[in-house]
């Protein structure tokens, strides 16, 4: 899960890195206030799950209170690479004398994590790290020793940091990857982190992503979630504990394992191309296939209007297909009225025959059975042209 | 031969009187596996009964590969608990290590796998959130089901379990040496890489299935390692073509950010080195098959 910068700053803070005062507003006129109180230049950032913000508009200084509440006023409602900005957050405006970057992420590659650092931080780390990649320090770290005082020098070292502000870095360093591990972060990136001109360290920017296998361990986590943000049809599912995730195509998808889910999004999108048709979600009901379970991914499924047919591809592993079959025939049984598109079915693998023979006995008007995932696809893309 | 896990492997099962756990060591006695006990600290001493099997249940890895010379684990235990139980595993030095558990957190994925590295890599970990490995025939430890395919020449590893089992039921006629699910998690244990170089080695493997999906940089590192390392043919596929920036698909490393990670930058880096790249499973199967038949 991603977090909003105000939401890490706040992790940062509880884990004692330095950051600056602020509060979020959703409305120009909240944004007016905070200004007031803090009686000094502010900056107004856009609240989004993205990067870029200062260059798309999000990002403005406010030198008054009535400056602030225009700006805000500009800044709510912005689309930002498909992200709506719905809230600000409003912080007292620093003067800044150094830019630079740090994160600490998952490094899938070396199978460990990683700290990256740059004394040349900003907008344009991007173009740093792809153009002068001996000015950004990547050091691996042992998921076991972690980081320490001494671990934190050598990153500081190796991103050559200034001798006056090495200490205080370093002990941001320690303090980072502190929130790291305590939260069950797989990213803590700060950009910029700047050294104002007093020579103080501060984290002006943060961005967190945490890991939700570890939300077991952090019932406190459930409150960072945005569930106004959330899409309806997903929020729903995740009620339901249905791994679903809305996409924009005429084609419902449901099927077991991410994997063969995956792949038969991939075969709908070349079948529907001739139909410029394309699948409307990713939805993985897992091994056990219930009826109820059934019955639940269908019903988000079919609450999604811009679905005109719905293509349910099971393979047949632990899960047995008659137990799949009859999970769909009851299925349609509790939606009744409800369920008004085409299923298309293709099951395969244990108990197949077993499986077809209960879709066909009980010959619902609404499905067809076809049987090879490459013309179930076909099928499911042509039924959801004719139905457009 | 078969890679990793063969006739003479002795399995046990940490977590084996869990529900799942009792679940599929049933499935895996059924399908032939020589199970020869499980481990669970608080049943110690304790026998359980599979359906006329009676396997004893031991407090530690150590006590039971010492009393039954187990050089197999697999591991059902909740997410929770499975960085104590593999850290254990790797402790006791046994063999393979079959994490099948999802939802670990990957703090602790990072940190069972630092220590298998501090340790020496005297155990050979496979997952976790994975299928598991079978050599049909011989033995099977996880959960993939043994009635799909039975044993043969081809061997195949895969980050996704039902396509796993997809493909297996496509090339069923043929049958497989191993079968190999290494999971689609961030961090894993096994690679495709490591799955690559054994099947090279394995005299009773003649050809290679490879699946992949979105995310991290694996197939590409398997392409390169295939270009130098590989003789045998290897047949590719690559699921999430249309999964959009940013959006997690089921697994936990299926997401794609930026351009790296992409199913288009795989297939090409997979075509680059040789491999026959399938648009869908069962062209994927189609152009084994045409291999299958030409040696």
């Amino acid at each position: 899960m991603d977090l909003y910068e105000y939401q890490a700053k706040d992790l940062f803070a509880a884990h004692g890195v330095p950051v600056l005062p602020g509060d979020v507003a959703t409305n120009p006129e909240d944004a007016k206030a905070i200004a007031a109180k803090f009686g000094q230049a502010v900056v107004v950032k856009a609240q989004v799950k993205t990067g870029g913000r200062g260059k798309a508009g999000g990002v403005k200084l406010a030198s008054t209170a009535e400056e602030t509440e225009e700006k805000a006023k500009a800044i709510l409602g912005l689309d930002i690479k498909g992200h709506i900005v719905h809230r600000v957050l409003v912080t007292p405006a620093s003067d800044i004398a150094e830019e630079y970057y740090f994160s600490f992420l998952l490094d899938r590659a070396n199978r460990t994590f990683l700290a990256m650092a740059s004394v040349e931080g900003g907008m344009d780390i991007e173009e740093v790290a792809a153009t002068k990649p001996e000015a950004l320090a990547k050091i691996a770290i042992d998921a076991i020793k972690g980081v320490d005082q001494a671990k934190a020098t050598e990153i500081a070292d190796a991103a050559n940091f200034p001798a006056e502000v090495k200490d205080q870095v370093v002990d941001v360093i320690v303090k980072l990857w502190e929130t790291f591990v305590a939260e069950d972060a797989t990213l803590v990136e700060v950009n910029p982190l700047v050294r104002d001109p007093q020579g103080k360290i501060v984290a002006l920017d943060g961005k967190v992503t945490l890991d939700e296998n570890a939300d077991f361990r952090h019932p406190a986590h459930a409150e960072l979630v945005d569930k106004a943000a959330e899409n309806p049809l997903e929020a729903k599912a995740k009620e339901k504990g249905l791994n679903y995730v809305k996409l924009d195509g005429e084609v419902g998808i449901i099927g077991n394992g991410a994997g063969l889910v995956m792949s038969t999004l991939d075969v709908v999108a070349y079948a529907g191309e001739q139909y410029g048709v394309k699948p409307a979600n990713f939805l993985d009901i897992g091994g056990g296939a219930s009826a109820e379970v059934m019955a639940n991914g269908l019903d988000v499924i079919l609450g999604d209007e811009a679905v005109r047919s719905v293509f349910v591809n099971v393979f047949g592993g632990i899960t047995a297909c008659d137990a799949v079959a009859n999970g769909i025939v009851k299925a349609l049984e509790i939606l009744g009225d409800s369920a008004t598109k085409p299923l298309v079915v293709r099951l395969d693998g244990n108990n197949v025959e077993e499986g077809r023979q209960i879709l066909a006995d009980a010959n619902h008007p609404l499905v067809t059975v076809v049987d090879t995932m490459d013309n179930a696809a076909a099928k499911a893309a042509e039924l959801a042209a004719a139905g457009v | 031969m078969a890679i990793f896990l063969n006739e003479n492997s002795k399995v046990i099962v940490q977590g084996m009187t869990g529900a799942e756990g009792t679940k599929h060591t049933k499935r895996m006695l059924a399908s032939g596996t020589n199970i020869v006990g499980g481990v669970n600290p608080r049943k110690a001493g304790e026998k359980v009964d599979f359906d006329g099997t009676v396997l004893p249940v031991f407090g530690t890895v150590k006590e039971a590969m010492e009393a039954t010379g187990a050089n197999v684990t697999v591991i059902f235990v909740p997410p929770a608990f499975s960085k104590a139980a593999v850290v254990e595993a790797i402790d006791a030095e046994i063999e393979l290590a079959v994490v099948i558990t999802e939802g670990i957190p990957v703090h602790d994925t990072a940190y069972f796998w630092a220590h298998a590295v501090a340790t020496g890599h005297k155990t050979r970990i496979i997952g976790p959130n994975c299928p598991g490995i079978i050599s049909p025939g011989k033995s099977n430890a996880g959960i993939i089901p043994a009635n799909i395919a039975g044993s043969g020449k081809i061997g195949l590893v895969s980050k996704s379990g039902t396509l796993t089992y997809q493909m297996m039921h496509e090339l069923r006629d043929f049958g497989f040496s191993t079968a190999i699910g290494i999971g689609g998690d961030p961090i894993i244990g096994t690679t495709h890489i490591d799955a690559l170089e054994a099947f090279e080695a394995d005299e009773e493997t003649v050809a290679i299935v490879m699946i992949g999906e979105i995310g991290g940089d694996a197939e590409e590192r398997a392409a390169a390692y295939i270009k130098e390392n590989v003789t045998k043919p290897v047949v590719g596929y690559v699921a999430g073509f249309t999964a959009p920036e940013g959006k997690t698909m089921g697994h936990a490393g299926a997401i794609v950010s930026g351009s790296a990670g992409t199913a288009q930058a795989k297939k090409e880096a997979l075509e680059a080195a040789g491999v026959k790249v399938g648009k869908t499973p069962s062209e994927t199967a189609d152009l084994m098959r045409e291999i299958m038949q030409g040696l």
